[in-house]
């Protein structure tokens, strides 16, 4: 049985590498990526699972950061948006001016993301649907929605 | 961000879960069974909980099950609602969790963690009613399987240390006509003001709610009035919504009234959507 107490040397998978932190159990995942890696990407937003800012990818699906313990994340595959090198979906923001301030952005990229690895075929409803687990403020949705759907089949 | 520190436990077995538990809390550490863990961390950073331990039933390979073997589905209580989705066995429980929360939340959420929650929705329970769903639990004293409505009645009735594993739905109930609704006041992620969950059985409409009531029910009471065809559709939901034996949540996303009327036109919306059913 694994017991974690205190704060304890742990190695997490971070973008293809295994990554030495320290952290205790009521680290949420958001904080060791930020404080703990330098991995700013994560956005720290409502911290509460409402706006997806902080979205990051575990074992190649969406995850809030801010809802999920460092500890869970053990022997999991994490991806953050730096881990993410000029792949289609970050063009495709650029092409599409799918950002005003940026805030959101590295969330929706990791969203965005995974849909293109798990339904390339993506129709408008489940587009719809994994949109909207993410709010951008500056609302730009509709140039969100034109950016996946230019990479998608 | 979590204000205070606890311990972290991941047992492989229930019986280490089930004495583990007994053990802290013996040792006055109020310790807490953990899935998906959004509840309790969206909880636990503004103080509305507090624990000294933490018990993830993640490696607990009983709770990992999602099989559908000799005319039964078992579902674990650590299976995400993103995977009740994908794999799609009860079909009515998928389109009930895939409106719980947002999409990325439900690849966290388990479905353990939305019956045992303290969130008065819990609305993956309502599918389990309507098709007399089975329920798994692991307590000091050993196994027991019991009805699910016989543990959700008003409230969870079970111990405190007795930890769901598993929930059982026969077979025969997976793919019969079925009806999902859910009303929010605004958005269409949030909260229900209303969610109706409708299954046809054997020529009579099994149906459960939540967001109704504080807690999520099905009555007798209520299935034998929609079931009268003596009465007219409209006399039977009329006399459906004034035999409601519980009281009708008023609150900020609905008064009681505007849930009656919503109420009628969603029992109007089943009638018709489920005729040809029965």
């Amino acid at each position: 049985m694994l017991k974690i107490s205190g704060n304890t040397t742990l190695v997490l998978n971070i973008n293809g590498e295994d990554r030495e932190i320290i952290a205790k159990p009521s680290d949420t995942l958001l904080y060791t990526l930020r404080n703990q890696l330098g991995l700013t990407g994560a956005k720290p937003g409502c911290e509460n699972g409402d706006c997806g800012a902080c979205t990051v990818l575990v074992d190649d699906w969406p995850i809030k950061s801010c809802l999920m313990l460092t500890v869970e994340a053990l022997g999991k595959k994490i991806t953050t948006i730096e881990g993410l090198n000029n792949i289609p979906i970050q063009k495709a923001f650029i092409e599409n001016w799918g950002f005003q301030c940026g805030y959101c952005t590295s969330g929706f990229i990791m969203v965005c993301h995974s849909l293109s690895i798990h339904h390339p075929d993506a129709d408008e409803h489940t587009i719809e649907e994994w949109l909207q687990s993410n709010l951008c403020r500056c609302t730009s949705y509709q140039e969100i929605r034109d950016a996946i759907n230019s990479i998608l089949k | 961000m979590i204000p205070f520190n606890f311990d972290y436990y991941k047992p492989n077995t229930l019986t280490d879960a089930i004495n583990l538990y007994t053990e802290l809390d013996s040792m006055g550490k109020s310790p807490i069974y953990y899935g998906g863990g959004t509840e309790f961390i969206s909880m636990a950073r503004v103080h509305n909980v507090h624990t000294k331990a933490v018990i993830d039933i993640k490696g607990i390979p009983e709770c990992n099950i999602h099989v559908l073997k000799n005319t039964k589905l078992t579902i674990g209580s650590a299976i995400t609602l993103t995977n009740i989705a994908i794999k799609n066995h009860f079909p009515l429980l998928s389109r009930t969790v895939k409106r719980i929360a947002d999409h990325t939340i439900q690849d966290k959420i388990t479905l353990g963690g939305n019956l045992a929650g303290t969130i008065i929705y819990k609305e993956s329970l309502l599918p389990l009613m309507v098709a007399n769903a089975n329920i798994v639990l692991e307590g000091i004293n050993g196994s027991r399987t019991v009805p699910i409505m016989d543990v959700f009645c008003k409230e969870m009735n079970i111990s405190k240390e007795e930890l769901i594993v598993q929930v059982i739905i026969d077979e025969r109930y997976l793919n019969l006509p079925s009806l999902h609704v859910k009303r929010t006041k605004n958005e269409k992620i949030d909260y229900p003001l209303i969610t109706l969950v409708a299954l046809v059985d054997q020529g009579k409409i099994n149906i459960a709610f939540s967001g109704l009531s504080d807690f999520p029910f099905r009555t007798k009471l209520l299935e034998d009035i929609l079931n009268d065809e003596s009465f007219s559709k409209d006399e039977r939901i009329k006399k459906f919504i004034n035999n409601i034996p519980y009281k009708i949540l008023d609150d900020l996303a609905g008064s009681s009234e505007y849930r009656k009327f919503m109420l009628n036109v969603m029992l109007n919306e089943t009638l018709e959507n489920l005729q040809e059913a029965l």
